[in-house]
């Protein structure tokens, strides 16, 4: 009895040896949550013969991780964020590969009756003048930065805001499920919404404004500044990513029958 | 409380179909953690006899920040050992961050103090007793630690348990530095915090449950292979 005891114990030690390619990609939490990568990753395993690790992450730390050379590819939204890594000589270029929308979620009741509001920035407006309790990401994700870009373009600065504004600092599921506990507001992407699983009262309260489009794009970490990167394994993903087969899986992948991301990538 | 018994029959369904991926992630978090907890004991119970035999100057000094470190924070751990595997760090060259290995790493930084720290404390105690006895048998200096260490073997058992118990339900470290990659370095608590942020509470609890029933069975089976705890034995 004890020599299988060690011997399970060995076993346990030995673990699986796979001789797939493998490759790091840094994603955001938001393009985790959705689910769509529990659909990509086992046909690109398929297709290419290679095995991505997935790190999900904020798009700031993502954007670090490449530029430490930690990662071989990052997938991210953020826009000036991500044209500033490929300026500043991390990446060799951006590719966009589909997009989808942010949401304002909120307590069914709607206190600043923000479903009203003609926009995003009316909406905005709406929960600082009735100072209702919103919680903001506060990672520096890249929809921490839409988020501010947005308080901006409503004229309104959360820096100077009073305590019904919490940055909590944590991933899209935290701090959905602090908005659920508060019942308060809250910018989500679509994705992640539909995929979260403590709703409570919350509910779906404004979308549909051009400017809460949310992009995606794939930057490969740069080769000539870290030749330890497997820029081949990240072209070989690039070409799948921007083939009609991703296309096909990307359009066709649906949460409760709603379509969450749209294929944009350009040939 | 319908969220407990969701996790309960969660924790119940897993077990039962035994879950490919519970399987998984389980084994993982047995080998990070028991991979640290024998690299942790090989460095901190020698230690601890040698802080209880020998007298030197910074003794005392050592001793008190052993007992500081007991608190380490894991976050800090793990971003220290984060930033020096990083490829932009000192060993970033080794390629280990977000492996396994870096993971036993942090997890070796975190329960050495407090191995050593409660190791030292019976140690001390088993010294004052044999002190006159070893001294009057002229024996060397790492035959007084060997016997320390053979004789107080009970005690430094707990103290390893304790090792293991803080290793086992450990997240910050390990989150940072294994990056909670899917079939490469997740484990049961980060696996637990990823379930948590989705929202998905029935199966984060039920995963929590058989943590803490691993932890249980890991100690029962250690006391058994030890022998203690039973008749005519202590």
């Amino acid at each position: 009895m004890k020599r299988m005891i060690y011997a399970a114990a060995l076993m346990v030690w030995a673990g699986g040896a796979v001789a797939q390619d493998v490759m790091r990609m840094a994603v955001t939490t938001s393009f985790h949550n959705s689910g769509l990568a529990d659909v990509l990753l086992p046909v690109i395993a398929q297709d290419l013969d290679l095995e991505v690790q997935l790190l999900v992450v904020g798009t700031g730390q993502a954007l670090k991780l490449g530029q430490a050379g930690d990662v071989d590819a990052i997938l991210v939204h953020s826009r000036s964020a991500e044209e500033a890594f490929v300026e500043e000589g991390y990446g060799p270029h951006r590719r966009e590969i589909m997009y989808n929308d942010f949401v304002f979620i909120g307590p069914d009741d709607d206190p600043a009756r923000i479903s009203e509001a003609k926009n995003a920035a009316g909406a905005l407006q709406a929960i600082a003048q009735t100072e209702a309790v919103f919680v903001s990401r506060g990672d520096d994700s890249g929809t921490h930065k839409k988020e501010l870009s947005l308080w901006r373009a409503a004229a309104e600065e959360p820096a100077e805001f009073g305590s019904w504004y919490k940055a909590v600092g944590a991933g899209m599921g935290a701090a959905l499920n602090t908005a659920s506990g508060l019942d308060a507001y809250i910018l989500s992407d679509r994705a992640s919404w539909l995929n979260f699983g403590n709703k409570g009262d919350l509910a779906i309260l404004f979308s549909g404004d051009p400017v809460l489009f949310n992009q995606y794009a794939y930057l490969p970490v740069s080769a000539t500044r870290h030749p330890h990167v497997k820029a081949e394994l990240a072209e070989k993903l690039e070409g799948w990513l921007t083939s009609a087969r991703a296309a096909e899986l990307i359009n066709g992948y649906t949460v409760s029958g709603e379509t969450l991301f749209s294929f944009n990538a350009k040939p | 409380m319908g969220d407990l018994w969701a996790g309960l029959s969660e924790a119940f369904r897993l077990l039962v179909t035994l879950d490919s991926d519970l399987v998984e992630i389980t084994l993982r978090s047995l080998q990070v953690t028991l991979s640290a907890l024998l690299i942790g004991s090989a460095i901190a119970l020698p230690l601890a006899s040698f802080l209880a035999v020998r007298r030197f100057r910074w003794r005392r000094g050592v001793i008190a920040i052993l007992n500081a470190l007991m608190g380490l924070p894991p976050v800090v751990v793990g971003l220290v050992v984060y930033v020096i595997l990083s490829r932009s760090g000192p060993l970033g060259v080794l390629g280990l961050l977000f492996t396994p290995t870096a993971m036993i790493i942090a997890q070796v930084i975190i329960i050495v103090p407090l191995i050593a720290s409660i190791a030292h404390q019976s140690l001390r105690d088993l010294w004052s007793e044999y002190h006159d006895l070893l001294i009057s048998m002229n024996v060397t200096q790492g035959q007084k630690m060997r016997t320390l260490l053979w004789d107080a073997r009970r005690a430094l058992l707990t103290a390893s348990l304790a090792g293991f118990g803080r290793a086992i339900g450990e997240v910050g470290a390990i989150m940072i530095v294994g990056g909670n990659i899917d079939h490469a370095t997740r484990v049961l608590t980060t696996a637990i915090a990823l379930e948590t942020g989705k929202g998905d509470f029935a199966l984060a609890l039920g995963l929590g449950i058989i943590l803490v029933g691993l932890a249980i069975a890991v100690n029962l089976c250690i006391h058994w292979l030890g022998r203690t705890e039973q008749e005519g034995r202590w």
